[in-house]
């Protein structure tokens, strides 16, 4: 049991992180039906700045995580601006072979300038542990599950309550409807790729706080994984990439607590498979067929 | 035992029921037309026919001299191996292949040739690739395309596109042509040009078509029978003089109070 | 109408000596050794590339999970050249390695090719990652990510060669058969292609398979050229680098492939002592040629059709 509930603390912290990519992976696919490989790596080059705003401006968590969104919303608008955007009536394998061709652009140009090596994070945080009964929980893990919930609660609020959320819920569900509604298409996407992408800086810090250590390939498994989470879910759906995000977080601690952790990227991938295969429209995704 | 009988189709998506207990016959030789106003079922019911969607319940059955077949449930390719063959609304050809090779893919369900005969070109490979050639252009010399057959389908005009498609359809050697809105888009020079098409499927092959249409004057004109689909219910069959006069027919069309 | 036709000779003559003119040049080391393995690194790259290119460019079906049947190829042939250590031994790992993968493409390939376009490719990622871990973790049999070290080399410039040639013929043959004309309609319109009688999962399996057996035999060339393989020699970059190949060459074209196999082998050779260098220069490839001539070098045309001013009615020999 305690070993249980071990994991369930330990899964529920690295969930919030797969969540958090997740997101991003879900908003953009649900804007332009492209899947942003190049998404895990924006998080990679979060966890990048966070490292270099603690380590050589040795400033504190909070302002390690607002920059590292910043940075990376401001990045993510330029990618989106300058290999996607060209592509927009393109064939969607096109835009797809351009996604991976800029992720791995990103972490070659990182690896060109900061090396292949292992970089480790400064402690920003206390890593102090907490005891329930047997189970230890790292205050790590308390600050990753918040700041997870703060953010996901703006999100909420951005995407439902605003007027940018509402164009963003319009130009997901008909670009050119909206276009002819008098929506800024261009600009709405833009902002999604920003939000999304803050979100995966924010979760670069987060992981690189909590593991202590980056490189610049970090980012290719769990954007995948992420990208699984985004799938279970419901790609294009928010709550859904909240709940795949825990869900594969779980699934990969329960495989490493009690199976082999050599399976685990097995396991996160034959999971995908089953649900592509027996609901590919995920969780609590829409069913879409082509009209003959 | 008509060629075509259709038993209490059905067909709905979710709570919607696009198709409801539709009876339908049709005779060897015969040209039937489907009508009804837009969004009455029409297409809906073409993709049951063909395999494209399995029907919620009902039944298809084809009767090709004696031999019946359920075709509820199959799958489109066994469909048109079973002998309908079908042309689409929205035209649907091989885009970026010759008008040859168009012809050539909807052969192919015919050729006797497999996998290793493929890969070491054995003497059936030439033999079946001869015949499909001479089989392929004959086609595309009754129906006037043999100057185009080395064209890409796409680069072809929008009337010859659609032509292009019922010849494809004719190269599946169907039974039944299907024919979805062939007239939609033409002028009125190809209207014409399809309607002779049509009659020298008819003589020359010997076909049964069912075709779904928007021009009245086209369906009036060339259909021996016709069945007239609202809200995915039939309200209405017979001779077109019938039909024309029919009124629930006319109440569908123009609304009820006219 | 005979397989001994004049165009069937003429190729094999320009086989014979395209063959020879190489060989001569090893023996008379006009090319050294160094450049000898380019020579490999391109046999089995157009091999790879080829294979792949049937399934994504010709049939439609986007993979990203090539490299794991050439690393289940390069196994069974790795394993079983070095229990027998005879050419003998080496032919039945290529062959033994090529089925194995085609059958596990077929496996894999039933469930997943039901799935379209951006979901298939994940798919067949992630299959080419559990592969890859179930590789890692046969420790007995794989001696997990340390590798296998000492494979016998018996693949040689004439091996090579011939698989490479064996390859491009067959393929193009299938290509250009009836069951080709199925797989590429297909890529064309999967809808349209099921109402002219074509059992489309059928023709998907059958090209998706045909793919997973030549890149099984470019894996068993490779383990035994290289006397080295470890699983991670076969992950998600490598399925990126065949892909690189057969997207700048052209999706639907095998003369494409082939050159742009030259041509990136070429340009690796020269980037070398820059490994960095050469990953960011392969990513600004794929990122400029989607955007300025998404169709590669060639698009779905063969360097052969540039060469015919106005394309005659084909003809059958």
């Amino acid at each position: 049991m305690d070993q249980f509930l071990q994991q369930l603390v330990n899964g529920i912290s690295l969930g919030s992180i797969y969540a958090l990519i997740a997101l991003g992976y879900t908003m953009v696919y649900g804007i332009i039906k492209l899947i942003n490989f190049a998404h895990g790596d924006i998080y990679m080059i979060g966890a990048y700045i966070g490292f270099a705003v603690t380590t050589y401006a040795k400033l504190g968590f909070v302002p390690a995580l607002i920059i590292s969104m910043v940075l990376c919303a401001i990045l993510g608008i330029i990618i989106e601006k300058v290999a996607y955007k060209p592509l927009r009536n393109s064939s969607r394998i096109a835009v797809l072979i351009t996604a991976i061709g800029m992720s791995l652009l990103l972490e070659y140009i990182m690896m060109f300038f900061v090396g292949a090596g292992v970089r480790s994070f400064p402690k920003v945080l206390s890593d102090s542990l907490f005891y329930i009964s047997n189970i230890t929980i790292k205050m790590q893990q308390i600050y990753i599950v918040i700041t997870t919930v703060v953010l996901m609660v703006i999100l909420q609020f951005i995407v439902n309550k605003t007027k940018i959320g509402k164009a963003m819920r319009a130009v997901s569900t008909d670009k050119d409807a909206a276009q002819l509604m008098g929506i800024k298409v261009d600009n709405t996407i833009s902002f999604t790729f920003a939000i999304g992408s803050a979100l995966a800086g924010a979760a670069g810090v987060l992981v690189g706080i909590y593991y202590n250590s980056i490189d610049p390939l970090m980012g290719m498994m769990p954007g995948l994984k992420a990208f699984v989470a985004a799938v279970f879910g419901g790609i294009g759906n928010i709550p859904g990439a909240m709940i795949g995000g825990l869900v594969i977080g779980l699934l990969e601690t329960f495989v490493s607590g009690y199976g082999n952790s050599m399976y685990r990227d097995a396991a996160v991938f034959a999971f995908l498979i089953i649900i592509l295969i027996i609901k590919p429209s995920g969780l609590l995704g829409k069913n879409t067929k082509e009209k003959v | 035992m008509s060629l075509l009988s259709v038993e209490k189709l059905t067909k709905s998506f979710g709570g919607l029921t696009a198709v409801s207990n539709v009876n339908m016959k049709i005779e060897k030789g015969e040209l039937v037309g489907l009508i009804g106003p837009n969004g009455a079922g029409k297409t809906t019911l073409f993709n049951l026919l063909t395999g494209v969607y399995v029907p919620s319940s009902g039944s298809i059955k084809l009767n090709i001299d004696g031999n019946e077949k359920e075709l509820g449930g199959l799958k489109s390719y066994n469909v048109t191996k079973a002998g309908l063959a079908r042309t689409f609304q929205n035209i649907r050809l091989f885009k970026d292949l010759t008008v040859l090779d168009n012809i050539r893919i909807a052969m192919h369900q015919n050729v006797k040739y497999g996998l290793t005969s493929a890969f070491f070109r054995s003497n059936k490979f030439y033999e079946e690739e001869v015949r499909l050639m001479k089989e392929a252009e004959q086609l595309l010399d009754i129906f006037k395309l043999t100057h185009k057959k080395n064209e890409l389908a796409k680069n072809l005009p929008y009337g010859e596109q659609r032509h292009l498609e019922i010849v494809r359809a004719m190269a599946t050697k169907p039974v039944i042509l299907l024919l979805d809105e062939p007239a939609a888009g033409m002028n009125p020079n190809e209207t014409l040009e399809l309607t002779n098409t049509i009659a020298q499927i008819r003589k020359d092959f010997n076909l049964t078509v069912l075709l779904i249409e928007h021009d009245m004057s086209l369906v009036m004109k060339i259909c021996e029978r016709l069945y007239v689909l609202d809200y995915g219910t039939l309200i209405a069959s017979g001779a077109p003089s019938e039909v024309r006069t029919n009124k629930r027919v006319i109440e569908a069309y123009l609304g009820e109070d006219v | 109408m005979k397989v001994l036709n004049k165009k069937n000779i003429i190729t094999l003559v320009l086989i014979l000596v395209f063959y020879s003119v190489i060989q001569g040049l090893i023996s008379a080391r006009v090319i050294n050794s160094f450049y000898e393995i380019t020579i490999a690194t391109i046999c089995i790259n157009i091999i790879l590339a080829v294979s792949l290119n049937l399934v994504t460019g010709f049939t439609g079906q986007f993979s990203l999970g090539h490299a794991g049947f050439m690393s289940i190829g390069a196994y069974a042939g790795a394993l079983t050249v070095m229990n027998t250590n005879s050419t003998m031994g080496f032919l039945a790992g290529v062959l033994i390695g090529a089925i194995a993968a085609a059958f596990v493409g077929i496996i894999i390939g039933i469930p997943t090719l039901r799935l379209k376009g951006d979901y298939l490719a994940i798919a067949t990622l992630g299959m080419a990652e559990i592969i890859r871990v179930v590789f890692l973790n046969m420790n007995d049999i794989t001696n997990g990510a340390a590798g296998l070290n000492g494979i016998p080399r018996y693949a040689n410039w004439l091996w090579l060669f011939v698989f490479t040639a064996v390859t491009l013929i067959l393929i193009n043959n299938f290509i250009k058969s009836s069951l080709g004309r199925a797989c590429i309609s297909i890529r064309e319109d999967e809808i349209a292609a099921e109402s002219m009688g074509i059992n489309t999962t059928k023709y998907k399996v059958m090209a998706f398979s045909i793919g997973a057996f030549f890149a099984g035999i470019a894996g068993a060339l490779y383990s035994s050229y290289f006397y080295f393989i470890k699983p991670d020699l076969f992950g998600f970059m490598k399925s990126i680098d065949i892909l690189v190949i057969v997207v700048f060459g052209g999706m639907g074209s095998i003369t494409g492939s082939i050159i742009a196999a030259i041509v990136l082998a070429v340009v690796t050779t020269f980037l070398q002592s820059f490994a960095a260098l050469r990953m960011i220069f392969y990513a600004l490839l794929l990122i400029i040629i989607m955007i300025f001539r998404p169709q590669g070098l060639l698009g779905t045309k063969e360097i052969t059709d540039l060469f015919k001013f106005k394309k005659k009615s084909e003809k059958i020999e």
